[in-house]
């Protein structure tokens, strides 16, 4: 009795041994192309902001069918490993982890926020790895903010959000607004542009009478906004994602705030929020990059070819409005084939070609990378817009 | 009752001696076999859950006690550890002892109150408590950093000695472990632990029996937030980052889970739970890419309903149905 | 620029705070619905009401079909989906303990999030409201006629629940279950079948909320985990298993969150509504309307 139940031990381990076994030896089954050169990337595809992964994944992936098509890069076929982090800062760093020491590839792409990404900057540093964030914070790249000093292996893509608000206040100055409130939703993306807007009020001689927040899931921000109405500002800012700044461009317009003129951030950046904002949205000033507005850049803009390229071509692939977030993986990979063309797979040449890249012209700005800047761009990136019958307009 | 809770001193030793040996050999045989490798990195965040686990299992298996707020206590010593010796630079060991301090403290607070009374006041309160407790985190941005997180949290050492490497830092979390395995597995079978099964079978027949069941409640909860704590710190010193979103209502929700999927009954359970569900959402679910949330779910639904002891109750079936 | 008044102020605030206290009573009402007959909190609850919203922009936007028809034709949908819930992962567990049952909902909860996220991707949908888009003005404060289609559809969904527990046999023979089910079985009430009517029942109510709430504030397919939470908050609140208990408590919270938002602040406005929670708790620990009796006979 006793050894028969040791035996029905001994299958049941081994049949939990057969299974395990088949769940490591899964990843060992996926094709492999000879000689590929291999490019990791960490995005949030899934979770609480697959409004980044969602289309930064699906831009990294139609560039690599587009190399891939063209013959590669140099000959060399481009492999392209993505894992979702899911917005859990566990997982990306166990991802990119993953990506140095199993996948072993010679950049890393992402992650798309910015909490993550300053979870990883160490990693990268430690293992000597080429990193090209995907998020906004100016935090990321630097190392010593003081003194400006860049860490020396990370570097990213998208605009600062300093520049998004300078943008916003150089077009408030213009304008001579001077009292606002200010509208925020809890997240990262929330609390990071909320805090430059605060920091960089006094410089613009701009004072913030309201500072309201929300939930990233809340359903109603009449609240909020009623509070705002009764101290009577000029303008509002509002720096959210998701479906909170469609609800909060309907709120105010229903409760009669047009007077007051809304900002939002460029997370507002597609023709879908126009859209689900179901007309509230006339009159909404925001900053964008070139690529969500390529339709009505004037022609002799230097970003007018790419920024058009890239609508139809994720337009054609996916037959959805373009996010301006995928823009950013765009701008990412994009380097890297540049790159991996002039010096192939070598960590630290690819580095160093990134830190003297001058003169990339991409999604989000033309990019001048230096030892002193591993961002590029100048807030001459955003470029106000005003929603105007429907679609954007270029705001004066 | 007593059936579900089979005990005896040789057999722990056993499997004990079988477990720590396993445990050791581990990283030998993982650093040599590719793709395994790095199945070591996850080792050491399932040894982090495992540490919870174990001493929620006690609460939930034992006395009976649902707490919805235990990633609430990972999260404080996660940030009292994270928040001190980045701003303060003051030696981990102690920020990691303030952390246990300061949850043994909020616990009482909370559970005193609500484990004197009958049914699962406990995870009511504990829910409205973690949500409270993720939006602090979220709006003292000054010291927490915020929804963004706390970068740059100096790593941990041992007399100088730095654990700078997965595999150091895994003997470090895997020891701390063992040692709440061994310790865990004595209460159950002190005193205390059979005070703790009287409860779970009936309150009202424990305290006829003159068994003081808040106390023991009190007692166990407490106990449990406290290693939560320690698992916390050791947490924020090796992935030197924290976010709020790494201690939400979601990852109590994911605790529990763990503790069902592994086996409620028994606190080897609760280390099989951890791994299981590490495991499957760190690592083997991603191929799966965006379908993972559904079929995550799936394998919840199939483990809850085929193996209502959860995973370490699958030897005991197989043999069941082998002597049959 | 037009002044607004305090007066008129605090009144927007209370309408803003009954529009969301509304529907957070409507999921807690559905939590109840499964409570008195399981036990079981059902984490799946939320996952019902986003269910609603999405399905009904499906008949409503994508198949273009009037209100009258697409509202029941969804509420049939999300009840089927409810059942099979029930069926399919209830019913089979072996050894029901409320624990049990709670993960099983919470694994069906991610179950179906990530269905619906395959279903529906990961934007958000608008819904047209039911009676157009132009405000109501009531003394310098602001209604949306979809805000008092919420509050009608919560007092029918009251109305026609109490009709059908007092006056029905089936309603009764839920609030026996509720009672006592072990009793409720040897008087020969089906006790299997009754859960699962509880299941259905919960899930329509979730629906509709999700049908109601989807013009004001849009529906995406991970809502649903934030209004249970919510909604549970209001259910134990209130107090478990009371539906009266349920509107109260959810009518509470809104507008602790939104005169908190307006009045204090709006990035605490969450932790008001739980410390008062807390405090109802520790206090009367039944819940504002929970009866003490029926809590001691409870496991949870």
């Amino acid at each position: 009795m006793k050894r028969k139940q040791t035996i029905g031990k001994g299958a049941a381990c081994l049949i939990t041994v057969v299974l395990v076994a088949t769940l490591i030896l899964m990843p060992v089954g996926r094709v492999q192309a000879a000689k590929a050169y291999k490019v990791g990337a960490v995005f949030s595809v899934t979770g609480r902001a697959s409004f980044l992964g969602d289309p930064e994944k699906k831009t990294a992936l139609m560039l690599q069918e587009e190399i891939n098509q063209k013959g590669g890069i140099n000959g060399h076929l481009l492999e392209l490993v993505i894992y979702d982090d899911e917005g859990d800062s566990t997982k990306c760093a166990l991802a990119v982890r993953k990506l140095i020491t199993r996948d072993k590839v010679c950049v890393i792409i992402g992650p798309s926020l910015s909490g993550l990404s300053l979870a990883v900057v160490p990693e990268a540093e430690k293992h000597e790895i080429p990193l090209i964030s995907c998020a906004a914070s100016y935090k990321i790249v630097t190392k010593n903010p003081d003194t400006g000093e860049q860490w020396k292996w990370v570097f990213k893509t998208p605009q600062s959000d300093s520049m998004a608000v300078e943008a916003i206040y150089t077009h408030m100055k213009k304008h001579g607004i001077s009292k606002i409130a200010i509208m925020s939703v809890t997240s990262g993306f929330g609390a990071s542009g909320r805090g430059e807007l605060l920091r960089l009020a006094p410089k613009y001689g701009i004072t913030i009478v309201a500072d309201e927040k929300y939930g990233p899931k809340d359903t109603d921000m009449t609240a909020q906004l009623t509070k705002i109405k009764g101290l009577a500002p000029q303008a509002i800012v509002n720096w959210s994602i998701g479906p909170t700044q469609v609800v909060v461009v309907r709120n105010w317009k229903e409760l009669d705030m047009t007077n007051i003129t809304m900002y939002q951030s460029h997370g507002f950046g597609s023709r879908k929020n126009i859209k689900l904002a179901a007309g509230a949205a006339e009159g909404v000033y925001c900053p964008l990059g070139a690529c969500n507005i390529a339709e009505i850049l004037p022609d002799n803009h230097p970003q007018k070819q790419v920024t058009m390229g890239y609508l139809k071509a994720y337009k054609a692939k996916y037959n959805e409005p373009l996010s301006s977030f995928g823009g950013h993986a765009w701008d990412a990979l994009s380097m890297v084939h540049k790159a991996l063309e002039a010096v192939g797979p070598n960590k630290a040449k690819i580095r160093d070609y990134l830190e003297n890249l001058k003169g990339f012209v991409g999604q989000h700005g033309v990019f001048n990378f230096s030892p002193k800047d591993h961002n590029g761009l100048t807030k001459e990136a955003f470029q106000m817009v005003v929603v105007k019958s429907g679609d954007w307009a270029i705001a004066d | 009752m007593v059936e579900t809770f089979p005990v005896t001193k040789h057999k722990n030793t056993v499997q004990l001696a079988g477990f720590g040996l396993g445990l050791f050999l581990f990283p030998w045989v993982a650093q040599r076999i590719p793709y395994l490798d790095h199945y070591m990195d996850v080792m050491v965040f399932v040894g982090i859950y495992s540490i919870m686990t174990i001493a929620l299992c006690l609460l939930m298996g034992y006395a009976g006690q649902i707490s919805l707020g235990h990633a609430s206590f990972f999260g404080l010593g996660a940030y009292i550890s994270g928040v001190i010796t980045t701003k303060y630079g003051l030696n981990p060991w102690f920020c990691l002892v303030v952390g246990m301090v300061v949850s043994a403290a909020v616990a009482l607070a909370i559970g005193a109150p609500s484990l004197k009374l009958r049914g699962h006041y406990l995870a009511m309160a504990t829910l409205a408590f973690c949500i409270i407790i993720t939006i602090i985190f979220n709006e003292t941005m000054a010291v927490t950093g915020g929804p963004d997180g706390l970068a740059f949290i100096p790593g941990i050492g041992i007399m100088g000695y730095a654990l700078d490497s997965v595999v150091k830092y895994y003997y470090l979390v895997w020891g701390v472990v063992f040692v709440v395995l061994l310790v865990c597995l004595n209460i159950i079978r002190s005193r205390v632990g059979r005070a703790l099964r009287s409860i779970h079978g009936s309150e009202l027949a424990a305290s006829a029996m003159g068994v003081n069941v808040a106390k023991y409640k009190i007692w166990v909860f407490v106990l449990s937030a406290v290693l939560a704590s320690v698992a916390g710190s050791l947490y924020a010193h090796y992935l030197n980052f924290i976010n709020p979103a790494s201690f939400d209502l979601f990852v109590s929700i994911k605790l529990l889970i763990m503790i069902i999927l592994g086996g409620m009954h028994s606190l080897w359970g609760a280390i099989v739970g951890a791994a299981l569900v590490t495991f499957l959402s760190y690592e083997w679910l991603q191929y799966f890419e965006e379908a993972e949330v559904m079929i995550y779910g799936a394998i919840v639904l199939l483990i809850v309903i085929f193996l209502p002891g959860g995973v370490v109750s699958i030897p005991e079936k197989v043999g069941s149905l082998w002597r049959r | 620029m037009e002044e607004i008044t305090l007066a008129s102020q605090l009144l927007q605030y209370t309408i803003t705070g009954i529009t969301i206290g509304s529907i957070y009573a409507m999921v807690a009402i559905g939590f109840n619905t499964i409570y008195n007959v399981t036990e079981a909190i059902n984490f799946a609850q939320g996952e019902f009401v986003m269910l609603g919203g999405l399905v009904m922009v499906f008949f409503r936007v994508t198949l273009n079909i009037p209100v009258v028809f697409s509202l029941p034709l969804t509420i049939l949908v999300v009840t089927t989906v409810g059942i099979l819930l029930d069926r399919l992962a209830i019913r089979p567990i072996r050894k029901p303990s409320v624990l049990v049952m709670v993960i099983a909902t919470i694994g069906a909860s991610f179950l179906i999030r990530g269905a619906a996220m395959f279903i529906w991707g990961k934007n958000p949908f608008d819904l047209p409201p039911f009676s157009g888009r132009n405000p109501m003005t009531f003394w310098g404060a602001v209604v949306q006629p979809q805000a008092l289609w919420v509050i009608g559809f919560l007092v029918v969904v009251v109305i026609v629940l109490t009709l059908f527990f007092d006056r029905t046999i089936m309603g009764k023979a839920l609030r026996a279950c509720a009672v006592n089910p072990n009793a409720s079985s040897l008087v020969g009430i089906n006790v299997k079948y009754m859960i699962l009517v509880s299941f259905a029942l919960s899930a329509a109510i979730g629906a509709l909320g999700g049908i109601v709430i989807t013009p004001i504030s849009l529906m995406e397919y991970d809502r649903g985990a934030m209004l249970a939470v919510k909604g549970f908050s209001a259910c134990a609140l209130g107090g478990m298993g009371s539906f009266s208990g349920a509107i109260i408590g959810g009518l509470i919270i809104g507008l602790i969150e939104s005169l908190g938002a307006g009045l204090i602040s709006s990035g605490y406005k969450d932790v008001f509504a739980l410390l008062v929670l807390l405090v109802v708790l520790f206090v009367k620990p039944s819940g504002l309307l929970g009866s003490v009796e029926v809590s001691k006979i409870r496991k949870f």
